[in-house]
């Protein structure tokens, strides 16, 4: 399995959950957990994915991410979560 | 699974405390294309550094890209070209012709530095060794990617004193001959002790004979990371600071352990080591000087600093170790003064001198590094101070290491614009008493009696 962790952080608006869930669907990958809240008005959610169907490679799927994100004012990162296991787990 | 804090923490070191992975450094055996003919050997060695690193960028840049991690620099490193050139080289001029053949090749493959236009001459020089000493000077000035590096002693045989003699004299060429560019050729020159044969750090870095046909080894940074993490400490006991720190180099290095497995996969080439030293870049946040100042002193050169820094570079070991299969290379914290912005700031208000960063290289590695001093200084006087660190890493069995610029045409109170990753540089007042008649002495100084462990 290609285990991807999105993390998406901004200002809140309609239909951020909505973008990244429509572009992943569309690019056959799978929602494992997702988890979201708001502070201060600010929009804050981590998403792990299973990458493991999809055509795109995992660094095209991070940089196109990144571009939705810019396009709707939200900062949205992408990575493999093996750097997060590796540095946080012995 | 991972938690949200642990993913933001992670974040957060890359974002804005600079965590970065500084080099994914390829070593190729050239000792395969060696030949008695200077032009066949060149275009056997361009053909191997294609065919071996030809990838070697993209696949960096896929790896960044997918862990979202930056990797600063791709770079490889060579088999000493004295060695591989003996054969067909009988001139310096002859080896002046491999390092324009590796500056082509480094172009092509897209690295910014290939190291190990080297010598191996800890004990004594062969006709080959001086040859390519002696072309130093005019293969810096005419290539733009190529690190050239002698080493010159060792624990086991004591410092070959005819090449430190040489090597004042070749660091005084090579500022001159790129004169026009503030002496630059010396900051791509070390002069090494004890060099080992895996550093993934320029401009040390060579591929060493005791090395397969080719290896990934990858150094990690961090500094930013470190007084981060010990900013949150501020004021609490040894035990606290040290375990902090520890934590810290521990996660660091996952990082680096983890690019160094993706990137010796992906290209097919096996995982050689990672090297834990902390390096700073000019960049704000990015600096050894200030986590020693976060740990308490004014500025760095104030007395403890010595301390501080030894205590700083065991802590960094003990928590590195633990999360890497191989550690090897330098590891140990950097103290370049062009590279470090808090270095550039202690030496501009006069409170680190080029003494008080001697004794610092005993505690830690590598050296004397990126010191600019005028123009002027005597060649004696430069291998003096190579001598003075080769000595130290002769009786502590550690690296040590030169990388002095005297620049020509400026003097104390001045300084100079490298730029990018080498920095700017305050010009350094040295002793001015003259060592000449010690330098000018023929022959070695013996190795020490704790070399003798058999």
């Amino acid at each position: 399995m290609k285990k991807l962790i999105i993390t998406v952080v901004g200002k809140d608006t309609v239909g951020i959950i909505a973008k990244v869930c429509t572009y992943l669907s569309e690019n056959d990958i799978n929602i494992l957990d997702i988890s979201q809240t708001i502070v201060d008005g600010w929009f804050n959610m981590m998403m792990v994915v299973d990458a493991s169907a999809a055509k795109k490679t995992a660094g095209d799927v991070c940089d196109e991410l990144r571009a939705i994100g810019e396009g709707i004012g939200v900062q949205i990162n992408c990575q493999s979560s093996e750097i997060f296991e590796q540095m946080h787990r012995i | 699974m991972i938690s949200r804090n642990e993913v933001i923490e992670t974040n957060k070191m890359i974002e804005h405390e600079n965590l970065d992975v500084r080099t994914i450094t390829m070593g190729i055996s050239l000792l395969d294309c060696c030949d008695s003919d200077v032009n066949i050997l060149c275009g056997k060695i361009y053909d191997k550094i294609l065919r071996y690193a030809g990838k070697l960028v993209k696949t960096g840049e896929e790896i960044e890209r997918e862990f979202g991690v930056p990797i600063v620099n791709k770079r490889v490193a060579v088999t000493p070209i004295a060695l591989v050139g003996g054969c067909a080289c009988k001139t310096p001029a002859d080896y002046v012709k491999i390092a324009k053949t590796l500056d082509k090749a480094a172009k092509e493959v897209g690295v910014n530095f290939l190291g190990g236009y080297s010598a191996i001459v800890s004990k004594g020089m062969t006709e080959a060794d001086k040859n390519l000493i002696l072309s130093i000077p005019e293969a810096l000035a005419a290539t733009e990617y190529v690190c050239s590096s002698v080493n010159v002693g060792s624990t086991k045989t004591g410092i070959d004193m005819d090449a430190v003699r040489l090597m004042g004299e070749v660091i005084k060429r090579t500022a001159a001959l790129t004169a026009q560019r503030d002496s630059i050729g010396c900051a791509k020159l070390v002069v090494l002790c004890n060099a080992p044969d895996d550093n993934p750090f320029m401009a040390g870095a060579f591929h060493g004979v005791s090395e397969g046909d080719a290896v990934i080894s990858v150094g990690v940074s961090g500094p930013g990371v470190v007084k981060t993490a010990i900013e949150k400490v501020r004021g609490a006991d040894f035990e606290t600071l040290c375990e902090t720190i520890k934590k810290t180099a521990f996660k660091i290095t996952r990082v680096g352990q983890l690019v160094a497995r993706e990137a010796s996969a992906r290209l097919g080439i096996p995982f050689g080591i990672i090297d834990l030293s902390l390096a700073p870049t000019p960049a704000v946040g990015d600096s050894v000087a200030e986590i020693l100042e976060e740990i308490g002193l004014e500025s760095v050169g104030a007395p403890g600093t010595t301390a501080a820094l030894a205590m700083l570079n065991d802590q960094v070991k003990k928590g590195g170790v633990m999360a890497s299969g191989y550690v090897g290379g330098l590891s140990g914290a950097f103290i370049p003064v062009s590279e470090d912005r808090g270095m550039i700031d202690a030496v501009n208000a006069g409170a680190l001198s080029i003494e008080k960063l001697e004794a610092m290289t005993c505690v830690c590695s590598v050296g004397l590094d990126m010191i600019a001093v005028a123009g002027d200084t005597p060649a004696a006087t430069i291998s003096g101070i190579i001598a003075d660190e080769a000595a130290i890493g002769v009786v502590n069995q550690k690296t040590t290491a030169v990388r002095i610029i005297p620049v020509c045409g400026k003097q104390v109170g001045e300084s100079v614009e490298f730029g990018g990753l080498l920095g700017k540089a305050p010009i350094m007042p040295v002793n001015g008493y003259s060592p000449a008649a010690f330098i000018s002495r023929k022959g070695r100084i013996p190795a020490p009696i704790h070399s003798f462990k058999n």
